[in-house]
């Protein structure tokens, strides 16, 4: 493919992410914090997060499905999780955290409860999203083109 | 998990500054280090708060400040702020994506010198260094005009002031001052060039009976530095370390009313569970009269107060049981028994001794298995339970071959931590101190250190430990950082590290009416299908 058609596929899509509330500015932040030093810095950070937070989901729907719920764990377990989204500015998924925590303190199991699938999908949904957006990166890099960056 | 290159000393502060950041998430530790190095800033990572206090503790005077998170599954933040405060006095940030006022507020009052809302940006951390600057412009005028002796005053962080001073941060009157102190009193080599004071333990035994003696209500630092009678500690020393143990008794206080009110925020989720009782026959005799296996000759007795069921502490701590083993004590009690110069005994009568929680040190030692645990379970528990979340121990088995105590990070030097306090755990047992010296490990466990090393090497006797004896460095010795967990016993510096060694502590979580949820399918638990 083209560089520049890769370039902009490459914006495109990051852009995107933006609009759709999948990103938020925390990211930007990330992306400036990459160097020469560390060129794989932000990917570097992702990945770790897919891995902490793939853990974090894991583990809370696992204690969701008990036939008695330690809800405390399970909200222990969103508040981390929602931490972690906001560390690399995985906005939507911090949002749902956030819901969550809304309806834990009211205790309404039923709030709480309508949330768990939804923090699953999105963060099945995020992490598509940034491989693909990833790849699109080794894919300019290869090609030889350099990787817009993005100006808030 | 280790620092890199050392500016040279014509670099100017704050370049350099040295930044150990405590956060159990790794995505923001790696964030953070990035960002701190970015600043210039000498930066150490870790994962753990038990870790870093042992980092803190053994590599004193190494850093210059310390950010660390508020949630964290292994210790409260706070309470890590606490102890930072006690021990090294060094200043403390806190963080955490919660901004709720009261968060911020507790932060302060435990002594937070700054709360940073995550995500934390870089030009937040640039400025950190001006708490460290303001720390040390705080020390200068503390030392101002001070005639140093030797005696009860035991003075460090030397090197406080010459990690500044190489960097040309002190004025050329300060370090005249220095020099000028350093000659007076040539018995006494610790004292010139140092900054601080140190609240050793025979001081704050001093400081205690004094407080008691004008009696918690009336006390003001005049008074209470008049009646220690120390030549060389000043009414500011003598101020600042009142308002951080009030701050300890309070914090104790509220513990202890959320324990006896069944404070539960959450009351529709989480129905209380029957407490569970001990086994009475592994307790320290903390109650008079609850405990009917005085063992091991303690020393100490308990203040008069009612004897309290186990009791859950807080609410946090509901769901989780202390499974008592029938365990040895008389280790522990040797050391114990030392607390005859336990300090508050007194003050708080009301309090009650929530020991029964506390005997998680009766466990004996237990291998590192904390340092293997996955963040798997966040019951934060802020009093003893800190080890609810640990694994059940498993005495003198192997040692952790993974010694990956930070999750991300290289080892660094903290191997070295490791296998030296390996060796430090199977020298104390039993534990009297048959080590050999200050080996790296004993470091790590300082209480014991302190207490035993300058006496005979062998069977150190209890109670017999005065102030003399306790060079090196008794300030390991703080004995309210936690007094939290062993009720009443205030041989913290001991029970700091006996912390590292946790107890079986069950967690049964706490079982709302799951009826409810029978109609909903359940979740598909499939994360990549």
């Amino acid at each position: 493919m083209d560089v520049s058609m890769l370039q902009r596929t490459y914006t495109d899509l990051l852009t995107s992410l933006f609009r759709e509330g999948i990103l938020n500015q925390q990211f930007i932040e990330l992306q400036q914090l990459q160097d020469e030093n560390n060129p794989g810095f932000v990917n570097e950070v992702v990945s770790l997060f897919f891995e902490d937070a793939g853990r974090l989901i894991t583990e809370l729907i696992s204690n969701f499905n008990q036939q008695a719920v330690d809800y405390k764990k399970v909200d222990a377990y969103v508040h981390q999780l929602k931490g972690s989204s906001a560390s690399i500015g995985a906005e939507k998924i911090r949002s749902v955290c956030q819901t969550f925590r809304e309806y834990y303190d009211k205790n309404d199991i039923q709030g709480c409860y309508n949330c768990i699938q939804p923090l699953k999908q999105e963060f099945m949904t995020f992490k598509s999203k940034l491989e693909a957006l990833f790849a699109l990166e080794q894919q300019i890099v290869a090609a030889g083109g350099s990787i817009p960056m993005m100006r808030h | 998990m280790e620092s890199h290159s050392v500016p040279s000393r014509a670099e100017a502060f704050p370049v350099g500054l040295r930044v150990l950041v405590v956060d159990d998430d790794p995505t923001w530790l790696k964030i953070l280090e990035k960002m701190l190095r970015k600043c210039s800033y000498e930066v150490t990572t870790c994962g753990l708060a038990r870790v870093a206090l042992e980092i803190l503790r053994e590599r004193k005077n190494k850093f210059d400040i310390v950010i660390s998170d508020v949630n964290m599954p292994d210790m409260d933040g706070f309470k890590l702020l606490e102890h930072i405060g006690l021990e090294m006095d060094l200043p403390v940030i806190m963080m955490s994506i919660d901004g709720e006022t009261s968060r911020v507020m507790k932060g302060v009052q435990h002594g937070a010198c700054d709360y940073l809302l995550k995500p934390v940006r870089m030009k937040e951390l640039r400025n950190i260094w001006q708490h460290v600057y303001r720390k040390k412009m705080h020390e200068v005028k503390e030392i101002e005009g001070h005639e140093f002796t030797c005696d009860d005053l035991q003075l460090i962080r030397e090197a406080g002031f010459e990690g500044f001073e190489e960097r040309g941060f002190l004025t050329r009157e300060d370090r005249k001052r220095k020099e000028e102190h350093s000659d007076q009193d040539g018995s006494d080599q610790s004292a010139a060039k140092k900054a601080r004071v140190v609240w050793s333990v025979d001081l704050h035994q001093k400081f205690v009976n004094a407080v008691n003696q004008i009696g918690f209500d009336k006390v003001g630092p005049k008074k209470i530095l008049d009646l220690m009678n120390v030549p060389g500690l000043t009414r500011e020393n003598v101020a600042s370390h009142l308002q951080k143990y009030r701050l300890y008794l309070s914090r104790l206080q509220k513990q202890n009313e959320d324990s006896a009110l069944g404070n539960n925020r959450r009351a529709d989720f989480n129905p209380k569970e029957p407490p569970a009782k001990p086994d009475l026959k592994t307790l320290p005799e903390v109650q008079q009269g609850t405990t009917p296996n005085s063992s091991s000759g303690f020393g100490f007795v308990a203040p008069k107060t009612e004897t309290q069921p186990i009791k859950t502490i807080s609410h946090l701590e509901e769901d989780t049981k202390v499974k008592k083993k029938a365990t040895s004590m008389p280790p522990l009690g040797m050391l114990l028994s030392f607390t005859g110069t336990i300090p508050n005994a007194e003050i708080k009568p009301s309090e009650p001794l929530n020991t029964m929680k506390h005997q998680t040190w009766t466990s004996g030692l237990p291998v590192m298995q904390f340092m293997q645990y996955p963040k798997h379970d966040h019951e934060r528990c802020d009093l003893l339970g800190d080890y609810s979340c640990l694994p059940k121990p498993d005495l003198y088995t192997s040692a952790p071959s993974v010694i990956s105590i930070n999750m991300q990070n290289g080892t660094g030097d903290l191997l070295d931590v490791k296998p030296a306090l390996m060796d430090c755990i199977k020298a104390i047992s039993p534990l009297t101190c048959t080590v050999d010296g200050s080996t790296l490990g004993l470091d790590v466990l300082p209480g014991i250190k302190g207490c035993f090393l300058e006496q005979t090497g062998s069977n150190a006797e209890p109670g017999h430990i005065t102030g003399s004896d306790l060079v090196p460095l008794p300030e390991d010795l703080h004995l309210y950082s936690s007094f939290q967990e062993i009720g009443c016993f205030e041989n913290v510096g001991l029970m700091n590290s006996i912390d590292l060694f946790q107890t079986e502590v069950e967690s049964s979580s706490n079982w709302c009416d799951g009826s409810e949820l029978l109609d909903y399918p359940l979740i598909d638990e499939c994360l990549f299908a």
